[in-house]
Order: structure tokens, then sequence, then C-alpha cells
């Protein structure tokens, strides 16, 4: 592929360790999928910051990097950490686990990334806009910027991610090129979508549709979809499909500029209860633990969740996971108040997917299809799926 | 035999096949600790990829795969190098922030459990082995 003289220097090292490493990471994968030439990212999100996903070794990595002279060159923020960085005695995580976390978090920061802690950097501060190119890693969050807004990074994972911060490029292949982004199968909608678990659980339908071919989904039929609901439907399209993009008519900005796909699957109402059936396992009252907010909540959601927990006690564990910067929000507004007053505990940098708690409960009533995915692969619960009021009703009985 | 690949990370090694025709996850699927390979019902169940010339067609799963290599290495039980049919995004990283020589764009069937090989760039020599295997049975 071609590089500038300035890239051919990055790669040579004579700006460092840290940047050469990256260079060759970003290198390796334009060569491997063709990229004639890198392209400027205006931000990077990182995944890999659980000490329960990267170890010791891991950990030794970021660190070498970062001693290595490696400095963010694009505004970079994280992704949600094993714990909650201020409350994690309260939450039981282990005094060993939240040193070795504390060392990743250091690491992450000598480098310059801004350690927001979330699967939502779009809510809290890392807003990309229309067309920008961006090396983001997160899956529902890579859904949501290349769809929603519009903008364009492939899935990165953590390093890849990471290696583009480091030296504010990606090579161009993928979704970044305009080629690779026309719809080639057209979903018609004709179940009903009241609640953002509704959109959930079409994410699961159509994701699984399109997991083996990987096509880029056309979805008619939609009328009207909230931010929150968007969120949802990214983060089980990615989790159940490993997509990247769809295109949804009269909602996201490029669906007016595609042309609908010939071919056609009609989802409807059983579909749709299928997939709650699909990820619902426990009994009532096995349920022992209660999350909500995967992805993080909105100030919004926080609102909601703070109605219906008014007055009342909650008798299981119950987290309510969000980012750093919306729980300031929710205290300031009094709604942190409210639902700590009920029993439920808000778990912010963090959420069920990647704190280690594996082993300490059966079974998880969410409102979430990613974080039930995740529940019964990584951890082994049981899963309760249905929408948020009556995951609600779940804690109080 | 000499065969010319594609070079994902650069290195001079020499060493045993170990060769699967089934796909590796590493994240999840290779106990990082030990370098066993854990994945229920893969052909590689139960044994050691450390200190191999590990032979696969292509990597698949969790992009935290990356840094299981990464943990290999540092516990001393990663592979000695890396052949691919076509290698993915996992294991490039992986080898590049592991620094294991990879080698892909080869043709994988030709080689097997046991054969001699050196890795040199791009560049692989095969030393066929009276004894080798495939997928770790004997052929």
């Amino acid at each position: 592929m071609f590089l500038t003289p300035e890239e051919m220097d990055l790669l040579s090292g004579s700006q460092g360790r840290a940047t050469q490493k990256a260079m060759q990471i970003l290198v390796a994968l334009g060569e491997i999928y063709g990229a004639k030439r890198m392209i400027p990212v205006t931000s990077a999100q990182i995944a890999g910051v659980s000490y329960d996903n990267l170890g010791e070794a891991g950990l030794q990595f970021l660190a070498e990097l970062a001693e290595g002279g490696g400095r963010v060159r694009v505004p970079t923020t994280l992704n949600p950490a094993g714990m909650d960085i201020e409350n994690w005695r309260a939450l039981g995580i282990p005094p060993d686990f939240a040193e070795g976390q504390e060392r990743v978090l250091n690491a992450y920061s000598r480098m310059g990334v801004t350690l927001t802690c979330t699967c939502t950097p779009y809510l809290t501060g890392n807003l990309p806009k229309y067309g920008e190119h961006l090396a983001w890693s997160e899956s529902s969050a890579v859904c949501y910027a290349n769809s929603v807004i519009g903008a364009r990074t492939n899935r990165e994972g953590g390093p890849s991610a990471l290696a583009a911060s480091l030296t504010g490029r990606t090579p161009e292949y993928g979704i970044h090129l305009p080629e690779n982004r026309i719809p080639n199968l057209t979903f018609q909608v004709e179940a009903r979508l009241v609640d953002s678990s509704d959109f959930g659980a079409l994410g699961k339908v159509i994701g699984e549709q399109i997991a083996a071919t990987k096509s880029i989904p056309f979805i008619q039929g939609v009328e009207s979809a909230t931010l929150e609901e968007l969120k949802s439907f990214c983060a089980s399209l990615a989790t159940y499909g490993g997509s990247a993009l769809f295109h949804m008519q009269g909602i996201t900005p490029d669906a007016s500029t595609c042309i609908p796909p010939g071919e056609q699957l009609t989802i409807n109402q059983s579909d749709l209860e299928k997939a709650y059936t699909s990820l619902t396992d426990a009994a009532g009252d096995e349920v022992d633990f209660i999350s909500l907010g995967c992805p993080h909540l909105s100030l919004g959601e926080i609102e909601r969740i703070s109605h219906l927990l008014e007055g009342k006690h909650v008798k299981r564990e119950f987290w309510v996971t969000t980012a750093r910067a919306t729980k300031l929000l929710a205290d300031r507004l009094g709604y942190t108040q409210i639902i700590e007053a009920a029993g439920a505990k808000f778990a912010a940098d963090t959420c069920c997917v990647v704190a280690p708690i594996k082993g300490r409960f059966t079974a998880m009533a969410t409102d979430s299809a990613k974080a039930c995915y995740y529940a019964a692969a990584k951890n082994k619960f049981k899963t309760i799926f249905l929408p948020v009021e009556k995951v609600v009703q779940q804690a109080l009985i | 035999m000499k065969i010319q690949g594609r070079s994902i990370y650069h290195g001079n090694v020499r060493g045993e096949a170990l060769v699967t025709s089934q796909a590796i996850s590493f994240f999840g699927g290779i106990d990082p600790e030990t370098g066993i390979v854990v994945e229920r019902g893969h052909n590689l169940e139960g044994q050691s990829i450390a200190g191999k010339v590990l032979i696969f067609p292509t990597g698949k799963g969790s992009t935290v795969g990356s840094y299981t290599l990464y943990r290999l290495r540092h516990n001393g039980y990663a592979p000695l190098a890396i052949l691919n049919a076509e290698c993915e995004t996992i294991t490039a990283v992986g080898c590049i922030i592991a620094e294991i020589p990879c080698v892909d764009k080869l043709p994988i069937d030709e080689i097997h459990t046991g054969d001699r090989i050196s890795v040199d760039g791009e560049w692989i020599v095969i030393e066929k082995s009276t004894t080798s295997q495939v997928n770790g049975e004997p052929r």
C-alpha cells in the first residue's frame, strides 16, 4: 500500500517504539484487506479495558506502549471498565481486581486517552458528525456511528483502534469506502415496536439472518425510533449479526439515497415473540440479579427508571449501569437519590458484560438482548428478557 | 519443499508443525496460562501450541483474541510461528503485538503435523517427517 513520507517515518521507528508498533499493525491490516492508502481519523473509541479480559499480560502491553512514548493524536475515548471506578467496593469487586483495573486505566491515561469508560461515547462528548472517518471498537457504538450518524468506521478491535489513535490514521478499506456501504437485503418490518427491548428483539431477528452472509440490511416499515431505541437495536444487531451498518427508511441519513434491494424478508410479530422466548430460560423466582443499561443508559432512561422505582423497594441485586458523566447529571436532578433509596445500585463506568461477576448470580433479568447473550456465554447465567417496566416488576416481587 | 507466502510479521525460526484444518479462536479457545487448546470438540483439543509452528486455515471469534496471543507470549506458551491460508485481523494483530512470525497465503494442506518447518520472512521450507500426522492424528 502507498505510505506518505510521514507514515514511512512513523513505521521506521523515528517517533518511538509505540507509534512504530501502531503503524506495523495498521500497515498489516491495510495489506490484508487491500487498502491503497491510509486516511486520517477524527476520533477513536478503544475496547479492551476490563482487567477481566486483558489479564496481566494485556496490561503489560498497554504499559509498554505508554512507556514507549505512545500518545493519542486524535480525541480518544474508552470502553467500560470492569468496575465502577469510585464505588467498586459496594458492588462486591475484589480489591486485587480493582488494583489491576486501576493500572489498566493508568496506562490508558498516560497515553492521553479520556477515561470516559462508556460504550455510548456519542452520549458523553465523543459525537462524530456525518461523513467523518473514525476508528472505533465497541461493536454497538460502531453500528450506531455508521448507521444512525452516517460516520464511517470499520469494526475495530481494541489494539487496532488504539493503533489508529496513536497515529491518527487508519487503512482505507471496508466500510470507509462508499461502494461497501450499499444495502443488499431488504427487511420489511410488520411487527409492532413499542419498548426499546422490542428494538433489541428486532436486532436479534435481523442479526441472525445476516450473521453468515454479512449482508447490509435495508429496513422498511419502522415508523419512528428514538435514540434509545436505536441504541438498543444497534447493540443487538452487532451482537447477533456482527453487523457494522444498516439503513432504516425514514430514519437513518443514508437510507433516502439507497435503492431498496430486491431480495426481501418479512419480520412479523411472531418473529419478535420468538426472540423474547429464546432469550428467556429462567423462571421468575430464580432471578437474583437485575441489570439495566446495556448499552449504557441515557439520562432519559434513568429518569424513567426513577419513576418506576419511586417509593418502592427492590428485593434482588439491581444494577443501573451508565457513563460517569450521565450519572453526575442524574445526581444533580435527584434521580440517583430516588433509585438508591429503592435499594438499587448505580454501577457507573462498567456494566454486566465486562464486570467480573461469573459465579455470583444464577439468573439475570434485563431489557437488553445483548446483555442476555454475554450473560449466558461469558457468565453462564440464565436470563429473562423483558421490557424495562416488567424487568423492574421482577425486582419488586 | 520451498514455498513463498505473504509475511504478516517478519521472523526467522525453525520448528515442528502442529496442523489443524479447523479455524482457531484464541479468546476462549486456547488457555492463555498453559497454551493448551480448550475449545470443546476442536480437533486439537487438549494439545499444546507452545513452541510449535502452528498451522490453521484462519482465525475466528472475539477480537480480544489478539490479547490472548500476547498473553501466551508473555507466559512462555506462544507458538513459535503461525502459518495460515488466509490471515484475519485477530491473528494478524495478535502476532504483531506478540512478535510471533506469521505468514499467510500458503497451501496449508501440503503441511502435516510433525513436519520440520523453517520460516524466513515470506519464505517457508518444509522438510517432510516420516511420521507426520493430520489434525494431530496419524495419517
